[in-house]
């Protein structure tokens, strides 16, 4: 992507003007308009699955955005962390709950129209304080300016005492997360039974249980022992 | 960086792209053939059945493309392609020579590659999803799993050689290359290979697609060419995945040959590890799910937290 890119021209910061966008500009614009639109099917679709591919080509538009802003760390840390591995977990989520193809009857919420109110406030601030902070202040997008380098630079010389902060604060998750999921201190859960698969029924075919003797793949695992006994007693037989 | 220039470096990544994975398949049948006292194809092109994987390709072209009735369609027929694109993507990050010789050199090259790599699992759930059949769904949940607990040692392994470059660069890592970072590297290059087998489902970690227990997994419901495309990004993914153990932890362009030559010696590292993959798929049983998670979360992580740690103190040590 980044051979587009560099092919498109370097930046240039003379035309500072809002009236004369440079290519670059307008990309970005592009940009912020498809990744808002999709973000919007993602929130309205009724199609569980949809919505989180949706969410998929969203955040990889804000990937791209950031590109364009030259900050190409933070666009592969959203690529790798968000469409590596948290649109992963959301879809794998869904699968092991339900994720019917079609329609969901119940994907809406009876909250939908505060969530909207929630969400135009935020955006709301959030456009308000941008703007008002940077009202008409043209950063230079030079080269190297969100570079690997240049962002470990400001975060481990100007930001590690939040770094660490935010360090300890998933550790705390991270440990909370173990905590409940071990259930509550109730013991361990009991050990899977050795060369069985752990299904307890086939699917489809609900309260059949599977049997015994056909249990999977494994049901030949005893074999390579079987030889093993014939093997050390020939031997024997042979002096 | 000229148009032109651009667009040569994109070519020459998509040529390697659609050769060296069938090269990398053609191998895979010839010597699993052999180590199973087999001849394998011995009868496409003539000589020794070389141009065996063409025909296979020329079948699956004619093969009718089907989309069964309760699927997904527009998510089914998305998916090969989303599982696909992200290994050329990554070709053209990856350096073969010294000078400049790479699609293009990204500054955070290591992430990218990552990143990128991580998307194509996306097209695999899709495909399990979107076939509306049980065993594809199985095998994209049982994809899903894999990957998220892979994922984890093989970045960890993949900073442990950032860290002792200083760098995130890959041709940037090659260049602060020294001969002892081979010893040095080796818990996190086992770490970083076998994680990387595991991503690409190969066997014996290859429990998504169990062909005796789920069919073939994500894949169960397609024909034709989408089938090919999913064969094809198997194969890309081995040539991707040696191609950046052999950069980052066997030394990639270096050797005893002059600079010039460096081409060849990635080319030479990067089938020597395809081989061994081809050699672990004849030699390894399926490791079963839970053995599979098991290995990644007590064994991967450990030896990879402790290969950075060790990374850490030499590096401090020599500094």
């Amino acid at each position: 992507m980044s051979v587009l890119f560099a092919a498109a021209g370097p930046l240039e910061p003379a035309a500072r003007s809002f009236l004369s966008p440079t290519g670059v500009e307008i990309v970005f614009l592009l940009v912020g308009v498809a990744v808002l639109g999709s973000a919007l099917v993602a929130v309205t679709t009724k199609q569980l699955v949809h919505a989180a591919l949706w969410l998929v080509v969203a955040l990889g538009g804000l990937a791209v955005e950031f590109l364009l802003l030259t900050a190409e760390f933070i666009a592969w840390v959203q690529v790798l962390i968000y469409l590596g591995s948290v649109v992963v977990l959301v879809l794998f989520g869904l699968m092991l709950t339900k994720a019917p193809i079609g329609r969901s009857p119940d994907a809406d919420s009876g909250n939908r129209w505060v969530a909207l109110v929630v969400a135009l406030a935020a955006a709301g601030t959030l456009v308000t304080l941008m703007v008002d902070a940077f009202r008409s202040a043209w950063i230079d997008l030079g080269a190297g300016g969100g570079s690997t380098q240049a962002t470990g630079t400001s975060l481990f010389r100007h930001w590690v005492l939040p770094f660490e902060a935010l360090s300890v604060l998933l550790l705390a998750a991270l440990v909370g997360a173990v905590v409940l999921s071990r259930g509550g201190g109730r013991g361990t859960a009991p050990a899977p039974r050795a060369g069985r698969l752990r299904a307890g029924k086939p699917v489809g075919t609900p309260g059949r249980a599977v049997p015994p003797p056909q249990a999977g793949p494994d049901a030949g695992a005893p074999k390579p022992a079987d030889p093993a006994p014939a093997a050390s007693t020939t031997p024997p037989q042979e002096r | 960086m000229n148009l032109l220039d651009t667009l040569l470096r994109c070519a020459a990544a998509l040529v390697v792209f659609l050769t060296f994975p069938l090269i990398i398949g053609q191998t895979e049948h010839k010597v699993m053939a052999h180590m199973q006292g087999r001849l394998g194809p011995m009868y496409a092109g003539g000589f020794h059945g070389w141009a065996q994987l063409v025909a296979d390709g020329v079948k699956f072209a004619q093969k009718e493309d089907i989309v069964p009735a309760g699927a997904d369609r527009r998510v089914f027929q998305l998916a090969p392609a989303v599982s696909l694109l992200p290994y050329l993507i990554v070709l053209l990050a990856i350096p073969v020579g010294p000078d400049g010789f790479v699609g293009q050199a990204v500054d955070a090259g290591l992430f990218f590659v990552l990143a990128v790599m991580g998307v194509g699992v996306i097209g695999k759930l899709m495909a399990g999803w979107a076939s509306a059949n049980k065993f594809s769904l199985l095998g994209g949940l049982r994809t899903a799993a894999q990957l998220m607990s892979y994922e984890l040692p093989m970045v960890l392994a993949a900073a442990s050689v950032a860290m002792a470059a200083g760098t995130l660069s890959l041709p940037g890592i090659l260049d602060a290359f020294e001969w002892y970072w081979i010893p040095w590297q080796a818990i996190g290059a086992f770490v970083f290979f076998t994680a990387g087998l595991a991503e690409l489902q190969r066997p014996p970690f290859d429990m998504p697609v169990a062909d005796s227990e789920i069919i073939f997994g994500a894949y169960t419901e397609y024909t034709g060419l989408r089938f090919a495309f999913f064969l094809l990004s198997e194969y890309a993914g081995i040539l991707v995945v040696s191609a950046l153990t052999a950069v980052l932890f066997l030394g990639g362009w270096h050797g005893p040959l002059p600079d010039d030559l460096g081409w060849l010696w990635t080319i030479l590292k990067t089938f020597a590890l395809a081989f061994v993959v081809i050699w672990l798929r004849v030699t390894y049983p399926r490791l079963r799910e839970d053995q599979l998670m098991r290995f990644a979360w007590t064994v991967l992580i450990p030896l990879a937290l402790v290969q950075l740690a060790l990374t850490g103190v030499i590096k401090v040590a020599i500094s």
